[in-house]
């Protein structure tokens, strides 16, 4: 069953459309993810369906209930972490949840049991009487996490969970992400523009510049890109080239010294190769696919350039900006 | 308190409590604010009402300094309900409001909470500064102490109303300055809080009717002073200003939070 359905929607800022006559559906209990560089419409998108921007055009549905004519079922039904943190920095984490646990109406004899479940789930139980204002960025997001989950909401939004985090607590945020379908009971609904990031969603959407391009799971999408590569270097490249090539029917290339080949399941060639041109040999490495060349493929751009864009340069002044205020 | 019932209620009371109590939280944990808070009123209340009162005197034997008190604790409500509404800009800005905006609240629900917030606050420090009475030689009955608290939480849900309202049409606190420029230091000289309304000329006196601050100051007056002479309005006309004022204003700040979010 779908429980996030948007048909055609599109949402216009005076001359600039954000989002371009969009739709899809979301299955309920999955992990659904939104990517696309930064401008692409995503957060947009979000703000539509938690009620915070009405669309210029088309319908947006969660759980049955029209986003733009029913807000407060739809705010009842969903939980927010936004892209820029939305905690009270001068109140503690527990503060905070309870905060959240009186606007949702959760009831009395279950607020203290819901919060300490949530801390405890995201590891923050002994800093729960910490003002937030002490918190490391990834303990932030884990507590934004935490709150969005207090009252069981049925869909979770997290608008790039892991901007601005290290490795380190980016991956430590998934962890819990990929457990909360199951154990929360809810539909995930994410985005970023992390590509290897959205490998652990069950179906994906990238948009670029308002406009989905593409869907799947994340081993269609990578499929489309025409399958994995195998490098190999072996004692003399002269020779096994032409071996692999006839053995296998396939063409073979070689860049810097090294053989490589694309085919559709690298895994399973690379025994029989080692089989046949074995004591040649020196190194095998398997590259696959990632959701990242898929954008490449359909955009001819990279979705993240590697050097720090401006936008971003532009996020990290705002935050340093705030960063300054959050003292007082 | 109640809690667990989610009908289709006008106003949410978990939430506006909870609104309130969270304001009421970091108020009393930010002691920097608290001082400097009760600081302003008496400075000008020992400063400017103790320099002017050589110079200025009324007759039915009040001082300067005891004419201008009422004007003092209407300062010290415009300002904390100012203040606290104006926070709003600030929650904007750092993204709570978005928390606040996403729940299943009504807008209305969020403008009584935040205006209940304004008015408690103000409401405590009108007590505190309620203590220095005695300093200033008068004695208050017990029912003017409690007519003073009653106008006090009138006016200052009034004002932080009237706050809001304000605080919708800005998005970054550096308009803070020119809040406090152009629409708080008017509204107190314009009110009668430190001289007489009817020594103004026509043009201000205008504004001066419109303020509701005029109507707080002049019914403090009404409970500090048996004298008739000192005010400008029946204690009736006041309350009746300010209760209408405040009704108009939560309707406004509503259908703007409702509007822009
Ligand atoms: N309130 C607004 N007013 C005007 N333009 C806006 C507004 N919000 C977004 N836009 C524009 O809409 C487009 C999409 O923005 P959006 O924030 O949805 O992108 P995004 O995919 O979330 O990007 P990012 O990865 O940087 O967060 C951008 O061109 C942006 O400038
Ligand atoms: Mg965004």
């Amino acid at each position: 069953m779908s429980i996030i359905k948007v048909e055609n929607l599109s949402k216009d800022f005076g001359s600039i459309s954000a989002v371009k006559n969009v739709s899809f559906e979301v299955e309920e209990g999955t992990i659904f993810g939104f990517l696309g560089p930064n401008g692409a419409g995503k957060t947009t998108t979000i703000n539509i369906l938690c009620t915070l921007l009405s669309p210029t055009s088309g319908k947006a549905f969660i759980s049955g209930h029209n986003c733009k004519d029913e807000p407060s079922s739809v705010r009842k039904s969903i939980g927010v972490v936004f892209q820029d943190t939305t905690l009270d920095k001068d109140l503690t984490a527990y503060e905070n949840l309870l905060f959240h646990a009186y606007l949702y109406n959760v009831k009395r004899s279950d607020r203290k049991a819901r919060i300490h479940d949530a801390l405890h789930f995201l590891d923050l139980y002994d800093r729960k009487n910490d003002l937030v204002k002490t918190f490391s960025g990834g303990m932030k997001r884990r507590l934004e996490v935490a709150r969005g989950l207090i009252h069981k909401p049925r869909v979770l939004f997290l608008d790039e969970p892991t901007l601005g985090l290290d490795p380190q607590s980016r991956a430590h945020l998934w962890e819990f992400i990929v457990k909360l379908p199951e154990m929360h009971n809810v539909t995930i609904f994410m985005t970023t523009h992390y590509m290897e990031e959205a490998e652990v969603c069950n179906k994906i959407a990238i948009i670029d510049n308002g406009e989905i391009i593409t869907r799947g799971t994340p081993t269609e999408l990578k499929k489309t890109v025409g399958g994995d590569v195998i490098y190999i270097k072996t004692s003399d490249n002269m020779k096994a080239g032409p071996e692999i090539e006839k053995l296998f029917n396939i063409t073979v290339n070689d860049k810097n010294g090294e053989l490589y080949l694309t085919v559709p399941k690298g895994d399973a060639l690379i025994p029989e190769i080692i089989r046949t041109i074995g004591e040649k040999v020196l190194s095998v490495r398997l590259q696959r696919p990632t959701l990242n060349d898929v954008f490449l493929k359909i955009t001819g751009k990279q979705i993240r350039e590697e050097n720090v864009s401006s936008n971003d340069t532009m996020k990290n002044a705002v935050r340093s900006y705030r960063k300054k205020f959050d003292r007082n | 308190m109640q809690c667990g019932h989610t009908g289709r209620n006008l106003i949410e009371t978990n939430a506006v409590y909870v609104i309130v109590a969270r304001e009421f939280k970091k108020f009393i944990r930010e002691k920097s604010r608290l001082i400097s808070t009760l600081a302003r009123p008496l400075i000008w209340l020992f400063l400017v009402g103790g320099g002017m009162s050589k110079l200025v005197s009324f007759g039915s034997g009040i001082s300067y300094m005891q004419f201008i008190f009422p004007g003092i604790l209407g300062m010290t409500i415009l300002f904390s309900s100012i203040f606290s509404s104006i926070s709003i800009i600030w929650d904007k800005e750092f993204g709570l409001m978005k928390e606040i905006l996403v729940a299943p609240v009504s807008r209305f629900s969020i403008v009584i909470g935040k205006a209940l917030s304004g008015m408690v606050i103000s409401v405590l420090q009108t007590i505190i500064i309620l203590m220095l009475f005695p300093f200033l030689g008068m004695e208050l009955s017990i029912l003017s102490i409690l007519s003073i608290i009653g106008i006090a939480s009138l006016l200052a849900f009034c004002i932080s109303a009237l706050g809001i309202i304000v605080a919708t049409f800005f998005e970054s606190f550096e308009s803070f300055g020119a809040i406090i420029n152009f629409i708080v230091m008017p509204m107190f000289f314009l009110s009668g809080a430190m001289y007489p309304v009817d020594k103004l000329p026509s043009i201000l006196k205008v504004i001066t009717r419109i303020n509701p601050l005029t109507y707080g100051v002049d019914a403090f007056k009404h409970a500090i002073f048996s004298d008739s002479s000192i005010h400008d309005f029946s204690l009736l006309t006041d309350l009746t200003f300010l209760v209408i004022s405040s009704i108009i204003a939560v309707a406004v700040a509503s259908f703007l939070f409702e509007r822009k979010g």
